[in-house]
Parts: structure tokens; sequence; C-alpha cells
């Protein structure tokens, strides 16, 4: 059954587009993230424009937060005063992602731009990942490595401006949180998803936070600044195609149950492994769009009256 | 859509009471539409529109449906670093945005070329006028590829369509929009052709345009962008806290 996308201006199946949501909604439970850097290259490639493609999947990804986080809440592993710090650095982020979104695509760049930034970070994150779980499959089956210390002290920890974080347990320089909040903020704007595969691993990493309230912080900061985002989105560019939102997040949400009871009965390595190798994969197939010889070298910008 | 027998008798009609609503009579030649709006509604999928008419004698007849104007950008890519990346643009100005054609028998044996290039039939007599970095030695190529590019995308015909004759003077066509079809105000050029030049020509107009649900949320988007933000992440909260709620017991 064929819908007219009022904003895409395209037709496209719904049942298609509800498979989609569906199916990426599934990894998203399963795997535990946003799913808009699986959703974003598969629109651009179903034929909705990267500018469309981009903004509306921000939209999505604004309700798929909601219903995330309010698991996380009910539990209380939620940071507010970090998420707010995070916030704080991802407002800005986004709204000079948004101003660099329209000036690339006035220039004719965005495309590439969202291509390369694509192909740069699935290929880091995915390499990251295939090679922690694998290390990590590796000493579950020969028991005893040696543990490590819960987190090193390094210069990130001589910043000024430090502040205490009771929920996280950490008293560390506010410089951190708002720079990785902006850093994922543009992030956001040009590539239309959440950045919870930046940031989660930031905040393990950079932030040394408990990983207990990284997932319910960050898809609490997530919310407002995908919304950030949207707003902007809709003023800027009238990209935001609320239709095909609502399509895609109804198979979204279903898919995510799915996928979420599914997570339980496999081991965490292996969940990790498999996603880094898919992440690798979606990486590598954007990375050949680049290369290989176009069918035309020529290409239509926007036309405008 | 109506079957052969209402469209039959509209041309009967049309036939009978001489210039019709919407076609403007010209000399020779009457011309008209099945249909002066096409509405995109939800369930768009592109559509058919019948164009019928009769001359005063034999001729034959030559159509071109034209698209509202616009400002095409053409991108030519490099190869940088291993890497296609988009580099020269041009930009053409009054592009058709959509460009259809039919015509009774082939073009070349109607017209001569100075005729055709001054009515523009065919898209590679349009009219273009570039502004860009371009050398002009490259302009062709640019032009080729916009031309490409809108076949590609079904909005632009090169190959002309039939124009049926019923008899000696009624005739009939069908102009095919796809569903990528641009709104707007469309132009609908019939050219009664004898002895190697348009003996008489008429337009039908023709408006394409988004109607309903879809129409709604296009104008709303445009209209009042910073409503529309707002309205879509309301939406967005709501089947995101609606969803939280439904599946807590899961």
């Amino acid at each position: 059954m064929q819908i007219y996308l009022p904003i895409a201006e395209i037709s496209l199946d719904v049942f298609l587009l509800l498979a989609m949501g569906g199916g990426v909604g599934f990894l998203s439970g399963l795997f535990g993230v946003g799913g808009g850097f699986l959703m974003t290259p598969l629109l651009i490639f179903i034929g909705v424009s990267p500018a469309v493609a981009v903004a509306t999947e921000a939209n999505q990804v604004v309700a798929a937060s909601v219903s995330g986080v309010l698991v996380h809440m009910r539990r209380g592993n939620v940071d507010f005063k970090m998420g707010a710090m995070l916030l704080a650095g991802g407002i800005a982020g986004s709204s000079f992602g948004v101003w660099l979104y329209s000036l690339l695509r006035a220039m004719g760049q965005l495309d590439l731009v969202i291509s390369l930034s694509y192909v740069a970070f699935l290929g880091v994150i995915g390499s990251l990942m295939l090679g922690e779980s694998v290390r990590a499959v590796l000493r579950r089956r020969r028991p005893g490595g040696a543990r490590r210390k819960l987190h090193q002290h390094t210069w990130l920890h001589g910043l000024p401006f430090k502040i205490r974080f009771r929920k996280s347990k950490l008293y560390i320089s506010a410089l951190l949180p708002l720079a990785i909040g902006f850093f994922v903020g543009i992030l956001s704007a040009i590539m239309g998803v959440g950045g919870g595969f930046i940031i989660v691993p930031a905040m393990i990493y950079v932030l040394g936070m408990p990983t207990i309230t990284v997932v319910g912080t960050s898809l609490f900061q997530i919310i407002f600044v995908t919304a950030n985002v949207t707003f902007l989105q809709a003023v800027s560019n009238q990209t935001v195609d609320v239709v095909l939102a609502l399509i895609l997040l109804t198979g979204g949400v279903i898919g995510a149950q799915f996928g979420g009871r599914f997570a339980g009965r496999l081991p965490g390595e292996y969940l990790r492994l498999l996603l880094g190798a898919f992440v690798l994969f979606v990486g590598a197939a954007i990375m050949f769009g680049l290369v290989v010889t176009p069918e035309d070298i020529y290409s239509l910008g926007a036309g405008l009256g | 859509m109506a079957g052969r027998g209402p469209k039959v008798l509209v041309l009967a009609a049309a036939l009978a009471l001489g210039p019709v609503p919407g076609g403007l009579h010209a000399q020779g030649l009457v011309a008209d539409a099945s249909r002066h709006l096409v509405a995109i509604t939800t369930g768009f999928v592109g559509t058919k529109v019948l164009l019928f008419g009769a001359t005063e004698g034999e001729g034959d007849v030559i159509i071109v449906v034209r698209g509202p104007a616009r400002r095409e950008v053409v991108r030519r890519k490099e190869r940088l670093a291993g890497i296609w990346v988009n580099d020269t643009e041009v930009t053409f100005r009054d592009v058709p945005s959509y460009y259809w054609l039919a015509s009774s028998k082939p073009i070349e044996e109607l017209l001569p070329p100075p005729a055709v290039q001054r009515h523009e039939i065919g898209v590679q007599h349009l009219r273009l006028v570039a502004t860009g970095k371009a050398a002009a030695k490259d302009l062709a190529g640019f032009r080729a590829g916009l031309i490409r590019n809108k076949v590609l995308n079904g909005l632009f015909t090169v190959r002309p369509k039939d124009v049926d004759f019923l008899g000696q003077r009624l005739f009939r066509s069908t102009i095919e929009f796809p569903a990528n079809v641009p709104t707007g105000s469309y132009t609908v050029h019939v050219f009664f052709v004898r002895n190697g030049s348009v003996a008489s020509a008429q337009t039908v107009p023709l408006t394409i345009a988004k109607v309903g649900i879809g129409a709604d949320v296009y104008r709303f988007a445009h209209a009042s962008s910073a409503l529309y933000g707002f309205f879509a992440i309301a939406i967005a909260l709501l089947a995101g806290l609606f969803a939280g709620v439904v599946f807590r017991k899961a």
C-alpha cells in the first residue's frame, strides 16, 4: 500500500516502512542503541532525500528515547545533573550543527559530509566494539584474567570548574560533559542520530561514569537534543516529515519490544560482537557508495523557484 | 478514473459546444483535458490525464506539456583521493520542472528544424540560461547531465508519445504524471501542424496541487514552521509516552 509522504514528496510502501521501523527497532531493543545510525542510511537507500531522512530521523529518535528513558527513570538510573550538563553542551552543539547542515546543503556537499561522517564513526565504533568484544570472549574462555582499576586518573581530571555528581559518584570538571554534549550535538544534527553510540562510550571511558547510570542519562539528554534538532530543522529547512516519522516509530516501538525480550537470551559480549560486525558492515556499504564510480557523474541539486 | 464511454461523451460534447471551458479556442483547433486539476492525495501514485480535441481539416498534432519553471543546480563529481566528490556546479534558470511530448507522426517529418527550435519541441531544444563557473565547452555536458537526470526521474520525456487520430479530425493522447510530479501550474501546448508549419496552436491550463491531509501538513510545515516543529516534537513525545505505558508490563 503506497502512501504519499507530504514533506519527502515521494510515494513509499507503508508496509516497507513499517518493516524497516520494526527491524531497526528490534536491533535497537536487542543492543540498547537508538537505531538512528541504521535508519538514516536505510531511508536514503530507499529514495528519501538525505535532508529529509536526517531531520525526520531526529524526530523519530525523540519518541524512541522517551519510551526508553521511562524504564530507566523508574529504576532511578538517570543522573539528572550530569544529563543537564551534557544537554547544555548538546543544545549548543546541535544548534551549531543545524546551521552547518544548512550551509553544507547550499554548497552541495551535504550528502558527502553525511556519508563521510557515517563511514568514519561506524568504522571507528564498529572496530572498537569488535575488538573489545573479541577480547571479552577470549577472557571468558580463559578465566582468571587480571582485574583493572575502576578508572585511571589522567590530565582530564586536572581541568577547572569541578562539580560533584552524586548520582554517578564523580567529581570532575563541568567542561568535560559540556564538550562531549557539544560534539555529539553536532553529529546529531548532521547525521540524524541520537548519538547514543558515541555518548555512551564517552561517558564510560572519558567521564568514568558507572555503567548503571550511563544509558538512562544518555537517553534523557538525547530526548532534548533531538527535539532541538527537530525544531531547528523544521524552522530552517522544512525537512521534518511527521507522517514518515509516525510510520517509522510505530514499527520501531513494536520491534524494540521484541528485541528487548530477545536480548536477555544472548550473553553481552556476543551481542556486542554481533553489533560491532553489523556496524562495520553498514559503514563499509556506505564507503563502497563513495568509492565506486557513479552511474552518472552529474547530479541535480535542490531545485528552487 | 472514468471509463472510455464517458470520455467519448465529453469529447462529443466538446465538439458540439465548440469552445470548451478552460481551453482557449484557436482557429482550426479545439482541445481540452479530461481534468484541469490533478490532486495529489495521500494515496497518490501518479496519474493519467486524457487530452482530446478536434482539428479543422487534415493535419497533424504535436502536444507539449511543461511544468512550472524552476532553477536547477547541476553538479559534476570528480574523483578526489579515491572518493567521488561534487565539484563544479552550474545553475540553469527557467528549467521546466516537467516536460512531456507527444506527436501524431515523427516530429522531423512534420516541422523543419527552425520551427522545432522556436517552439521548443523536444527537451534538446529547451532554451536554458546557465550561470556558473564551468567553461563554455563544458556546458553541453552539464546540459546533457540535467536532461539525463530528469529523464531518470521520469520528469522529462525524450521520445515523443503517441497522439492517436480517430478518423481524420478527432485526436486523443494520454499524459502520464509520475508520483514525484512537481506541483504548480502546468501548460499544455497543442500545435496543429499542416504543410510543414504550425497552422494554429492552443494552450490548455492544468494545475497539479496537493490536496487533503498531505497538503495541510505541507502548508503547515512551510507557513508556520516553528509551530510545526513544536507539533512534531509533541507527537513524538506522546507516541513515546504511549509506547512506554502500553508496554510497561511487558
